[in-house]
């Protein structure tokens, strides 16, 4: 059987040579094909005697499954390299940028709005507006100022007609909804109002923001409370300095400015705070009992507090804008930063 | 108001630092908003005198000067000021000293040792208007500490004192304020009355005593006005911010710094019989002080003398009968005149230190003491004689006591409070009352015209308590939940949309150019204010475009080529006598549909890319779209919004008339709808998921151009069991008809209830096809 031997090294080298599933199914054909030298062998068994028959047919067999098994490896390794090409081919740069739409951005003032706004709704204050073009009634008679009050001075006003102009606070929102509203009332009332003066630190539209809590037992250490709690959270700063300093509004009694540490220099004085290390936020008080009176509240059984700040305000010193007409610039490269 | 804090610590010195007082006051609600040194920091200037002056032997502009500067040994100075003289007393800096400008060596001047300067104000920076050397009076001491000789040690506290404090108008009441927060008593001038030395008077006769309830007036005869105001007088009022006129008006002011008692001199030479205070007449004029001619109405209450007007009451005094270098003899008037009158006669841009103290309530009570204070003064200062006091007095403001509970106190300002503090603070603040069974009865004293019911105590009360010493409380509630609409959703949620969409958030005026209304809404009729900033700032929006295409010229002009900008914002509009206002929400896209990028052709945003922006708003509601002329957009490209059967907003791309108008490069595609139909939201409700198989089929039809594809669709969408449809397809060119067009169509079909059948499938399509044949004339495109 020393043929035998020979052509089993010569099938089992021949198919470990073949790289690509053509070579491999020719070489199978040369060995195991119809004319294959295997199968001729094994047709050539016939011939023999049966002792030797038996004896050759178990060799050739076991040449066979060898070179079966052999062919079965090597498709398994032709199909792995195949498959690792094409792998190969197909690597994508990942690196490249995704393709498709970019996202815009939400207006900083908006942006603070918003924050302002979860704020006080995660202590149960709802969000209500009211019109911008106002009466003379709500957003001056109503609030305890009346015609020819020098406080009207604090307010510079733009006109419509006889009886209507610009709202110049979003005050008049608190009278709107106490007219329509029992108590107890817990709302925040934010918008734009409108006052004659500009510069860069004053816009003729700006965005206001009022507080007000009205219930049988609201005090000034609630509204104090209340105040430092707001900016403690808003700004992020839980040690953050609060003090409130004697004032005076119209529809409000007792009245306070709201400061607050200077978040830039941590109260040690410097040019935003005007060297003195606090901020004014905002006003606020007890509402005043005539207040009470124009909306149909009894003052002897009702208290509340009321409180306003510039929501641009919060935004320039929250995000260090230095330029409040930027914020009605609408200029992209100034709005893309807040997206 | 400016205060000089040397001027006000002689009334009140708590003995604290000039900080801490400032702390305290603005503490207080007096808040200091500025100090400002008198001077700038410099030393050894002393009171010097000019002994001789000769031309420097090299220069024609210089000279050299022998100075007395109280040394041992005159000094030699060389001196450009042209006002030198012999004999001038002047600051002069000695050697080594240091001053703003300059710090001062022996040195040649032109080969001339000079040894010192002389100084001008300027170069101390005390003064910035007068040239030369500050002249000083011949009895300056020379040799003395200039510093020390003109109370530059002094520094001025700029107050922003609130409308309702007009009591702090003064001296006199910030001391008291600072009394009353420190304890410290304030030192007053003592002033007694002054006796008459002459009987002339001049009769006053107030017609109208409710508006002027008291008058004094006090004649007095042969005054000096060559007299010079003293330097220390002028000073205070300089650093008061009055600026010195002559010995009669600074007297006046002074005394109106000091008690805050308006006054008024007139030329008793200029008054014509009597002094008459009454209302103006129609057609009455006046000349005033400061040179205008006035035209008056029946608001203005007056001085008048027989003849006419003199003043306008507690404003400012006419030209005709002001005090002049020529004046002899004076009439001075010192009067309280009601706030509510003069706040109506108030005169736009004539707010003067009288009117500004009047309209704010002066202090009736001291009326009488400024008379007297002003007169002796003016006798010591210039002479004369004075003539006894003439006056009317009817029903001045009543101070009513005030009921204040001491449990009411306590509720409104949340701190515990004994009877005992309220005692101790209300007489720290001065104020006179009474306490029973829990109540104080409080009488505000006459200087304080904001205090008139409970709260206004209670803030006093609080106030000099102070703010700080109350806690910050967080406060006990009943908690109610909110209520949460399902049916309608929060703007922020569409802003967020918009955002993620590639939109940034603008914000614009509200008030535009009236342009912009008449080009974008083809509104001739805006509503205007009548007092804009700016006349391109004078009509309220009745749309958000204009804002937007404003946006997109600026950013344009800073080289972005992409914008994409949307608001939301109220627009106005006239409703008979009122104004409706409606919030609305706008876009704009502009440039290359994507973002610059590899892998996708440029191309330029059109409607249908903005289109899908606003079906995502609607979304999952679909709005309808049909052609509608906007005055705003191309007549051909754009479509009102049709929502639950209403127009509710517009879409299209910008008139080319306006893109050329406003310069812009390509025309912006732009939508603009009402808020309100965006909020609604629909509440989802479960329908069985089909357990059959859909089955799908493809149609083309060809159309005349003008055949809508919505209204295709929406006989597609009437057709049984049709689970979905979609246009895949546009086609025009080869194989269709010029005019036509040829239109593609996916149809999934799905029943619940059984597997439909080819042949169903058929008769289903076929019937489809042969509405669509019957209702748009169209042909099955094969």
């Amino acid at each position: 059987m020393q043929n035998l031997d020979t052509l089993l090294e010569q099938a089992l080298s021949d198919l470990s040579r073949t790289t690509d599933p053509v070579e491999l199914e020719q070489a199978k054909a040369r060995y195991l094909g119809k004319g294959g030298a295997i199968t001729e062998l094994l047709k050539g068994l016939g011939k023999l005697d049966p002792d030797a028959r038996r004896e050759a047919g178990a060799a050739i067999n076991r040449a066979k499954d060898a070179v079966e098994s052999r062919l079965a490896e090597r498709r398994e390794a032709i199909q792995a390299a195949i498959l690792e090409r094409q792998l190969a081919e197909e690597a994508l740069d990942v690196t490249l940028p995704g393709r498709g739409q970019e996202t815009g951005g939400i207006h900083p003032v908006t942006r603070t709005l918003e924050r302002v706004q979860a704020i006080f709704h995660s202590i149960g204050f709802s969000s209500v507006s009211g019109p911008e073009i106002e009466t003379d009634f709500f957003n001056f008679t109503a609030l305890n100022i009346p015609e020819d009050h020098p406080a009207r001075a604090m307010h510079d006003t733009f006109y419509v007609d006889a009886e209507h102009l610009l709202r110049t606070h979003t005050s008049p929102i608190q009278i709107h909804y106490m007219m329509e509203n029992a108590p107890p009332v817990k709302i925040i009332a934010p918008g734009r109002v409108y006052r004659v003066d500009s510069d860069a630190t004053h816009s003729p539209m700006f965005h206001q923001l009022e507080i007000l809590w009205v219930d049988e037992e609201v005090n000034f250490t609630h509204l104090k409370g209340v105040a430092a709690d707001f900016l403690q959270r808003f700004f992020e700063k839980e040690d953050l300095k609060v003090r409130f300093r004697p004032s005076f509004f119209p529809f409000t009694e007792p009245s306070a400015e709201i400061d607050m540490g200077c978040v830039f220099c941590d109260g040690d004085g410097c040019r935003v705070c005007s060297h003195t290390g606090w901020l004014e936020v905002g006003g606020c008080g007890m509402v005043h009992p005539n207040v009470f009176a124009h909306v149909g509240y009894d003052a002897e059984k009702y208290l509340g507090f009321a409180f306003g700040m510039g929501l641009d305000r919060l935004a320039m010193l929250k995000y260090g804008v230095n330029d409040l007409r930027l914020f009605f610039s609408n200029d992209l490269r100034f709005l893309n930063q807040f997206n | 108001m400016k205060l000089s804090e040397n001027w006000l610590r002689t009334f009140a010195d708590p003995g604290i630092s000039r900080d801490e007082l400032a702390r305290q006051l603005t503490m207080c609600g007096i808040e200091v908003e500025a100090i400002e040194p008198v001077a700038p920091s410099f030393d050894r200037v002393v009171v010097a005198k000019v002994l001789s002056v000769t031309k420097h032997p090299d220069a024609d502009r210089l000279n050299v000067c022998r100075v007395d500067a109280g040394l041992p040994e005159p000094l030699q100075i060389v001196c450009g000021a042209p006002n030198v003289f012999e004999g001038a007393i002047v600051p002069c800096a000695l050697e080594g000293a240091m001053l703003p400008s300059a710090n001062i060596r022996a040195a040649k001047v032109r080969g001339v040792m000079s040894y010192g300067m002389l100084c001008s104000g300027k170069e101390l920076g005390i003064e910035s208007e007068i040239d030369g050397l500050l002249i000083l009076p011949q009895d300056a001491p020379v040799g003395a500490d200039f510093r020390k000789y003109s109370d530059l040690e002094d520094h001025v506290f700029d107050l922003k004192l609130t409308p309702n404090r007009a009591d702090c108008l003064s001296i006199l009441g910030v001391a008291r304020e600072i009394s009353a927060m420190t304890g410290t008593p304030v030192v007053r001038p003592q002033i007694s009355p002054v006796e008459a030395d002459c009987s002339d008077t001049l009769e006053i006769v107030v017609e109208s005593p409710d508006s002027c309830p008291l008058y004094l007036g006090r004649v007095v005869k042969g005054v000096d006005l060559s007299m010079p105001t003293p330097q220390w007088m002028q000073r205070r009022l300089v650093r008061c911010g009055i600026r010195p006129r002559n010995i009669v008006v600074d007297v006046t002011n002074y005394v109106m710094l000091e008690l805050g008692q308006p006054m008024h001199a007139y030329d008793l030479a200029k008054i014509g019989g009597k002094i008459v205070v009454r209302f103006a007449k129609e057609d009455e004029g006046i000349l005033l002080l400061n040179g205008e001619e006035m035209a008056l109405s029946r608001k203005q209450l007056l001085i008048a003398d027989q003849n006419g007007p003199v003043a306008l009451a507690g404003i400012m005094g006419g030209e005709g009968s002001s005090v002049t270098d020529a004046t002899c003899d004076i009439f001075l008037e010192a009067a309280f005149f009601d706030p509510a009158t003069m706040a109506k006669a108030r005169v736009p841009n004539l707010s003067t230190d009288a009117s500004y103290r009047f309209e704010r309530g002066v202090d009736f009570g001291m009326t009488g003491s400024a008379m007297d204070y002003a007169t002796r003064l003016i006798l010591s200062l210039c002479g004369g004689c004075a003539g006894p006091v003439g006056e009317f007095r009817a029903a001045l403001p009543a101070r009513d006591p005030i009921a204040l509970r001491l449990a009411r106190a306590k509720r409104i300002l949340g701190i515990d409070l004994s009877p005992d503090t309220v005692s101790f603070l209300l007489k720290k603040l001065g104020f006179e009352f009474s306490f029973k069974e829990d109540v104080f009865s409080v009488i505000p004293p006459s200087c304080r015209f904001d205090l008139k019911i409970e709260e206004d105590l209670v803030e006093e009360i609080a106030r000099i308590y102070g703010y700080d010493n109350m806690a910050g409380v967080r406060p006990a509630s009943t908690m109610s939940m909110l209520a949460a609409r399902e049916s309608s959703r929060e703007v922020a949620e569409l802003r967020k949309l918009m955002v993620a969409r590639g939109y940034f958030e603008a914000i614009s005026y509200a008030f535009v150019d009236a342009a912009w209304e008449a080009d974008f809404c083809s509104n001739r009729d805006p509503i205007l204010l009548k007092n804009p900033i700016a006349s391109q700032m004078g009509a309220m929006r009745s749309s958000l475009i204009g804002g937007l295409v404003g946006a997109l010229a600026f950013n344009l002009n800073r080289k972005q080529s992409r914008v994409r900008m949307f608001e939301t914002g109220t627009c106005f509009f006239r409703r008979d006598a009122a104004y409706e206002q409606r919030e609305m929400l706008a876009g704009l896209c502009y440039g290359p549909a994507l973002p610059e990028q590899w892998g996708e052709a440029a191309r330029n945003v059109d409607f249908f890319d903005v289109k899908s922006d606003v079906e995502a708003l609607f979304s999952p509601f679909a709005p309808a779209f049909e052609p509608f002329v906007h005055p705003a957009l191309h007549p051909g490209r754009s479509a009102g919004i049709i929502f639950e059967g209403k127009r509710v907003g517009v879409i299209g791309e910008l008139h080319p008339k306006w893109v050329q108008k406003y310069d812009l490069p390509k025309a912006p595609v732009l939508f603009e709808i009402e808020l309100e139909a965006l909020l609604k939201r629909e509440i989802p409700a479960f329908s069985e998921i089909s357990k059959y198989p859909p089955v799908k089929r493809d149609i083309a039809i060809v159309v005349d151009e003008k055949i809508s594809s919505q209204s295709i669709l929406e006989v597609c969408r009437s057709m049984p069991a049709l689970a979905k449809v979609e246009l895949f397809d546009l086609y025009r060119g080869q194989g269709v008809e010029a005019g036509k067009k040829s239109l593609a169509f996916s149809i999934t079909i799905q029943d619940t209830q059984k597997t439909l059948l080819d042949a169903e499938v058929d008769v289903m399509i076929s019937q489809l096809i042969e509405a669509l044949e019957k209702r748009f004339d169209s042909k099955l495109r094969i």
